[in-house]
């Protein structure tokens, strides 16, 4: 049985096609690669699963049981965890107070709970430190490096055991060194158990991570194999068309 | 460990900014700094300035719009606005006298009273959260719905009976706390001073508050990361509404009575108050303190013109250059900031 199975997820804004019947499988352990070009409908694909809004059609299951989020913390709750592509921060708030936006530590005072600033400033500071980020937990988000907030969008995911890690472009804006970083933190998560999907533009990060790639074009899956089964020139003839699916 | 990466204990101490700068860089720090240069010249100006009457007259008269404009934060911080404080406050304000004066007890009267309220801001708050109708315009219709109602409940009539409670009904609102010859508190500035800190607390120190802020920051991420973004934004309006209600109690009691002019015009006053004291109209950012500090400033000018025996037709014009000065601080700090 499949953590994750989608069954011919199809997707209209209007008269846009933005996707049409996807079908996916992915297990724990698994990190797919999901590659298409502006438009294909990968961000939209994300959005699904992680119960932004519904399919048109087409079922979602999580370890054979039929889901229905009809908000994001649905989805949360079932271990989904997210990395939006335009980050989803607050610029007004502190990375910390970004990490923990829906799920503050608290303390409690009998019926009275109390924001726990010091235990979210260190283990906001924690986090950071395991993606060996220079992101100091207090500052405002407004001020930081595009590096920086990308570290703060993906320590958000670390706040729980999560199943599924869905990453739409998590380097796109980031030194290499952080790249690196990134994919390290990819594998440990693989290792653990997690399954993940990582929807990125870089052809050498989804070779170097990913077990699996699936390609999307005009909201089609036009490609789904083993990384071992394929190669860069492939991939780019099935993202451009030159190549019908394979 | 390799030696470009910082230990937990160095990062999560660090600031980006001194506490010096975060002062400097704070609205609410040169508004006060005004008021004290403000007071110190009306102090050598004019020997009423600084007597304990006069320090009670202005510390009353502000509370009331200090007291709305508390309202008034969290909405502001939504990026929202709420227009109808005003008449919310008139309408509350006739609803009270009316219960009182049917004999009912005060507690009665200040439970209806606020009810009303509350019920009002709750129709602002459901119109502008889950229907998503504008707030400007939701707030606007209601300023002139709910003036409108209480000038039919009143039968456009002054009320002045307030029933068997009438006299500890005044005093709430006209009283004061007796400390000595010399030292008198208005209640309503009591009233203000706990208010100020029950809203710096909701707005600092629990999830709701933070909640507003990020609402106001950006509602979508708000939304993704699993904050009711719906039920904050109802909350705000019942908030503000609920703090007119307030102001209305105190108001009428002062005044010792209630037409359905009550409040007419506050509105603008309490937005003033709000933005002078560094509530941003965008959204994301604003302070109890703020609120509070915003209200001082528009009373002691108002004040400092009487005083200096500068007509009373020019308090306007001192008031809008300063709000004008509120932004253009702002301004200025987001272009160094940029
Ligand atoms: N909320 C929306 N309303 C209407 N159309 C939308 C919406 N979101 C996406 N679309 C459309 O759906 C299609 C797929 O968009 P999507 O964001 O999934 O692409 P993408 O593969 O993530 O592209 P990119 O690489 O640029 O991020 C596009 O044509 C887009 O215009
Ligand atoms: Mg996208």
């Amino acid at each position: 049985m499949a953590l994750l199975e989608l069954q011919s997820i199809t997707k209209n804004f209007g008269a846009i096609h933005a996707l049409v019947g996807v079908d996916l499988e992915l297990n724990p352990g698994q990190v797919l690669g999901l590659m298409g070009d502006n438009g294909a409908g990968k961000s939209t694909l994300v959005k699904i699963v992680a119960g932004n809004f519904p399919a048109s059609d087409g079922a979602i299951r999580l370890e054979g049981e039929e889901v229905h989020f009809t908000k994001p913390v649905d989805a949360r709750k079932k271990g989904i965890e997210v990395v939006y592509q335009d980050l989803a921060l607050c610029n007004n708030l502190t990375a910390a107070a970004n990490i923990f936006l829906g799920r503050e530590m608290k303390r409690e005072f009998g019926p009275i709970k109390i924001l726990n600033y010091q235990a979210m400033f260190n283990r906001a500071a924690g986090l950071f430190k395991e993606l060996k980020s220079e992101t100091r937990p207090r500052d405002v988000v407004r001020q930081m490096s595009g590096g920086q907030r990308q570290a703060v969008a993906i320590a958000r995911t670390r706040l729980s055991q999560a199943k599924i890690v869905l990453m739409d472009e998590p380097t796109a804006a980031i030194s290499v060194r952080q790249v690196a970083e990134v994919l390290d933190l990819i594998r440990k998560l693989r290792d653990q158990g997690m399954a993940i999907i990582l929807i990125s533009h870089r052809m050498p990060d989804v070779f170097a991570v990913c077990d699996r790639i699936m390609v999307l074009r005009r909201g089609q899956k036009v490609a789904d194999k083993a990384i071992s089964d394929s190669s860069p020139e492939e991939v780019t003839g099935l993202i451009t068309g030159a190549i019908e699916s394979s | 460990m390799s030696k470009n990466v910082a230990s937990i204990e160095d990062v999560v101490e660090v600031r980006e900014s001194s506490p010096l700068q975060r002062i400097l860089g704070n609205q609410a720090f040169w508004i006060t700094l005004a008021i004290v240069i403000i007071s110190i010249v009306m102090t050598i100006l004019s020997d009423a300035f600084l007597t304990s009457n006069n320090l009670f007259n202005v510390t009353r008269n502000l509370s009331f719009i200090g007291i709305m404009a508390l309202g008034m934060t969290p909405v502001i911080i939504t990026a929202g606005i709420d227009l109808s404080v005003g008449s919310v406050m008139g309408l509350s304000g006739v609803i009270l006298g009316l219960v009182l004066g049917a004999g009912q007890p005060m507690w009665v009267g200040i439970t209806i009273g606020l009810g009303t309220a509350l019920f009002v801001g709750g129709v602002n708050g459901f119109l502008i959260a889950y229907v998503r109708l504008n707030p400007f315009v939701v707030t606007l219709g209601m300023l002139s719905l709910a003036r409108s109602q209480a000038i039919v409940f009143s039968q456009n009539k002054m009320i002045f009976d307030f029933g068997p409670e009438a006299r500890r009904f005044l005093d709430l609102g006209g009283g004061a706390l007796e400390l000595g010859q010399f030292a008198r508190i208005p209640n309503p500035l009591i009233a203000m001073v706990i208010l100020a800190v029950i809203f710096w607390f909701l707005l600092n120190y629990t999830p709701w508050g933070q909640y507003v802020y990020a609402v106001g920051g950006n509602e979508e991420a708000a939304r993704l990361t699993g904050v009711p973004v719906r039920w904050i934004k109802m909350s705000v309006y019942m908030l503000s509404a609920l703090m007119a209600g307030i102001a209305a109690v105190l108001m009428v009691g002062w005044l010792g009575a209630v037409t359905n002019a009550l409040g007419t015009g506050d509105e603008l006053r309490v937005i003033a108050a709000t933005v002078i004291g560094g509530a941003n109209l965008l959204g994301g950012a604003g302070t109890a303190y703020g609120a509070v500090i915003g209200a001082v400033l528009i009373e002691v000018i108002r004040n400092a013109l009487i005083l200096a025996g500068v007509s009373a037709f020019w308090n306007g014009t001192f008031v809008g250059l300063f709000i004008i000065l509120a932004v253009f601080l702002e301004r200025l700090r987001n272009y160094r900031r940029a």
